[in-house]
């Protein structure tokens, strides 16, 4: 009793029901938060975590049931961030016209006094320094400079930083989705730093290694409802996904014969910046880019669809489709229907006399809703009304819809659930074994190991190619490294 | 080495295109190159220098304002009634027009208006109140303003003086202080500055009356130079605030403003019409060959800013 005494709720929410029309996104959660501990939260695309996200930090009021800062209620943003409970929100979000220094004074609104400047950017230099070490982020620059890994690392320093109180609940929503796998671990190492010293933090992550090997404990949500919530030793990977409600399915991998060196390849291009490895693509391959975040894949994958379209007429022939990564920034059509943001890239085969055939656009668009269980009562509906797995499974089958032989894909996964996953892999070796060729850039292990063939980046230029068995976790990261000192 | 960094270029290629400008009009009429001459060519740039700022305010907050030139001329007309025979009641009325801008600026947030068609309609009421205040052109100008805009410091003529005060000034409040970072970051996140609890209505009311407020600044400073008022004075303002602050290195979204850009901006279009008159075009082809000018300024701008993507990428 006395231990409960002691490490009293940082949060507490009870039976808080939330729904958007007839959608119940939150369906009598229960959920408590003591302070210097690490709750990971797991749960499928739609699952209401996001939701329960947004009713904790104060951006949206429960319907129903009451939500209690150390066992104070109130409501609103202004509410919780009294009671010291910071956010670090999924999609990024900072002011890209300012520079760090000044988001740092936006988040922090006790950063007073004419010399703020000097005192922010003391304060965030050292929080960097202190969670990343050997980052090269410079603080006076704006932040639309900075690389979407740079940035995200710049966010969550900024929220984890102290200016006159540390926080004492951080919410860290899809942390690691743009960081490579030596920044992920310095930010989970720094997770259980803040932890140890009585903060606690709310953890939401698809990767489930992440979740196991950070978290105290483990909740599991499920169609807005909180199925489980038990010690994370308590868990194995495959537990934990059972607990989510989609089933393993065993990675079998096809490994496919060898292409004919003979053969002509789809798609050459020569080393780039004039060192490292040619690039070769034959068809019906699904080649991953591996490497580090941030080391040239984007870049290669931008250039090769230049490459692929004029300038002046794009996308006339209709040969390769892309699938981005960042899909606020160039993925969705945010005021369009799902219905557009998923016909757009073959509104050339569904029109006639250049006018678009709604009925054939409507059946194109049943037929992907079903194919990748798009979860939404109406494809009319506004895309920003699914949640983030969903839009990115929109923009999926925009690209597979198109008649391209070429894909490029761009970190598509990022924030997309391991049931979502398995289903749009396996729609991608289907695609694959009928012709389609697949660039895959990820930034996860599990995705690069479904691959035929991997080339790995690093500092813009391919340093290693592997086929067939040699894909592996071991094979790709000492390709990343090497000529690293440890 | 070090290469030039995107916002460094957008602040180097408008002070640039005013010198060629400014040499261009030297070398064509030597005499403009003296006290007299600066003033004479620099003059009538300070109060839209002003009002481009106002601009620049509604800018950065993603929205436009299309009655930034019927407002100034609406604050001209008060400036040289009202303010002249009773000063109470004229700062009472601009003071009220300053508050309803400020709402204007809640309006639009609260009721997801697009501020283009709002300040549109505003602009014909605040063109009706400026015919009512004065119906036919005259009044006359509050003396200290007048005093103000003639006057003439030592060495450097009055419109340069009040030209770099006002670029100091408006450097300092939108890029140092807390407010312009707030008004900044609203054009550029304005979920994450709402997340981070700050009061949308406070920010996007405060940038709204400043900008109302210097506006009225800009219409009292005409009206000393031209010591006399009409309801249409300023109507050309509005276009050559929007231009203005595009000259000078802001984008219409995404709240990237530069205050001494926009001030280098008005001088820049100002300059332009009396370079054009310099070359003996007719009036008929002036405003063509203006639009010529910024469409050269802008493309130049887009060429740079590209080259230093490249730089980057490489």
């Amino acid at each position: 009793m006395t231990e409960i005494a002691q490490r009293s709720a940082v949060v507490a929410a009870q039976g808080v029901k939330v729904h958007f029309g007839a959608v119940k996104a939150l369906d009598g959660v229960d959920l408590a938060i003591m302070s210097g501990e690490c709750v990971g939260l797991v749960g499928h695309n739609g699952a209401g975590k996001s939701t329960i996200v947004n009713v904790i930090n104060g951006g949206l009021n429960a319907h129903e049931g009451a939500v209690s800062y150390s066992g104070q209620s109130g409501q609103g943003i202004g509410f919780a961030r009294v009671n010291g409970v910071r956010c670090v929100f999924q999609e990024l979000s900072l002011s890209p016209n300012l520079t760090v220094v000044e988001n740092t004074r936006i988040m922090h609104s006790e950063l007073t006094g004419w010399n703020w400047r000097a005192k922010a950017l003391g304060i965030i230099r050292a929080k960097l320094d202190e969670m990343f070490p050997g980052h090269h982020i410079e603080c006076k620059s704006t932040v639309g400079e900075l690389s979407i890994a740079e940035r995200q690392m710049v966010e969550i320093a900024i929220t984890f930083a102290t200016v006159t109180e540390a926080p004492k609940l951080v919410i860290l929503d899809e942390p690691t989705s743009s960081l490579d796998a030596g920044l992920a671990r310095q930010l989970m190492d720094y997770v259980r730093t803040f932890v140890a010293t009585g903060g606690s933090v709310l953890l939401i992550s698809h990767i489930l290694g992440e979740i196991l090997s950070t978290s105290d404990r483990i909740i599991v949500m499920k169609d807005g409802k909180v199925v489980t919530s038990r010690a994370a030793a308590d868990f194995s990977t495959k537990s934990l996904v059972e607990a989510m409600g989609s089933v393993v399915r065993e990675q079998t991998r096809q490994t496919r014969g060898a292409n004919a060196s003979d053969a002509k390849p789809l798609l050459e291009a020569p080393p780039r910046r004039g060192h490292g490895l040619a690039f070769k693509a034959y068809k019906g391959e699904v080649i991953g880019l591996a490497g580090l975040g941030g080391h040239g894949q984007t870049e290669m994958l931008l250039d090769l669809y230049r490459g692929f379209s004029s300038d002046w007429f794009p996308g006339r022939d209709n040969n390769v489709a892309f699938v981005a990564g960042d899909r606020s920034l160039n993925g969705t059509f945010v005021l369009w229907s799902i219905l557009r943001n998923l016909s757009v890239a073959s509104l050339g085969a569904l029109s006639k006399t250049s006018l678009v055939n709604a009925d054939r656009e409507a059946v194109l668009g049943a037929e992907w809703k079903k194919r990748i269980e798009i979860r939404t009562p109406d494809m009319g509906n506004p895309i920003l009304s699914l949640s983030g797995g969903n839009q990115q499974k929109v923009l999926f089958a925009r690209a597979l819809a198109t008649t391209a032989s070429l894909v490029l894909m761009d970190d598509p996964m990022r924030g997309v659930d391991v049931g979502t996953k398995q289903e749009v892999y396996s729609i991608l070796r289907s695609e694959a074994a009928e012709g389609r060729t697949f660039l895959w850039y990820s930034t996860e292990m599990d995705e690069i190991r479904l691959c035929d063939r991997v080339y790995v980046f690093r500092d813009g230029a391919i340093v290693a190619e592997l086929t067939g068995d040699n894909v592996t976790e071991e094979n790709v990261l000492a390709a990343s490294f090497t000529g690293e000192a440890a | 080495m070090m290469g030039l960094s995107a916002s460094t270029i957008r602040q180097i290629v408008p002070a640039l295109s005013l010198a060629v400008l400014l040499g261009a009009v030297f070398y064509l009429q030597p005499r403009a190159m003296s006290y007299t001459g600066l003033n004479l060519l620099f003059n009538l740039a300070v109060p839209i220098a002003l009002a481009t700022i106002a601009q620049m305010m509604i800018i950065a907050v993603n929205d436009l304002d299309l009655s930034i030139g019927t407002f100034v001329s609406f604050a001209a007309c008060i400036a040289a009634t009202w303010l002249q025979t009773d000063p109470l009641i004229g700062i009472a009325m601009l003071a009220g027009a300053i508050l309803v801008y400020a709402g204007l600026g809640v309006v639009i947030y609260l009721r997801d208006l697009p501020s283009i068609v709002v300040t549109l309609g505003m602009s014909f009421i605040w063109g009706g109140l400026a015919v009512l205040i004065l119906p036919a052109p005259g009044g006359i100008a509050p003396e200290w303003a007048r005093y103000l805009m003639t006057s003439k410091p030592p060495l450097v003529p009055m419109a340069i003086i009040a030209s770099l005060i006002i670029a100091v000034i408006a450097h300092f409040i939108v890029m140092r202080t807390t407010f312009g970072v707030l008004v900044r970051g609203v054009g550029g996140n304005a979920r994450s500055v709402e997340r981070a609890g700050w009061s949308m209505l406070a920010i996007r009311a405060g940038a709204y009356g400043f900008a109302a407020f210097l506006a009225i600044l800009a219409g009292i400073l005409l009206v000393g130079l031209t010591t006399s008022a009409d309801a249409n004075i300023a109507l050309r303002y509005t276009l050559l605030s929007i231009a203005g602050v595009i000259l000078g290195g802001g984008e219409f979204v995404g709240g990237r403003v530069s205050p001494v850009g926009a001030v280098i901006g008005a001088l820049t279009l100002t300059l332009a019409g009396s370079f054009l008159s310099f070359l003996r075009i007719s009036p008929d082809w002036q405003i063509g060959a203006q639009g010529a000018i910024l469409i050269i300024v802008l493309g130049l701008r887009l060429l740079l800013n590209r080259a230093e993507k490249r730089e980057k990428g490489q």
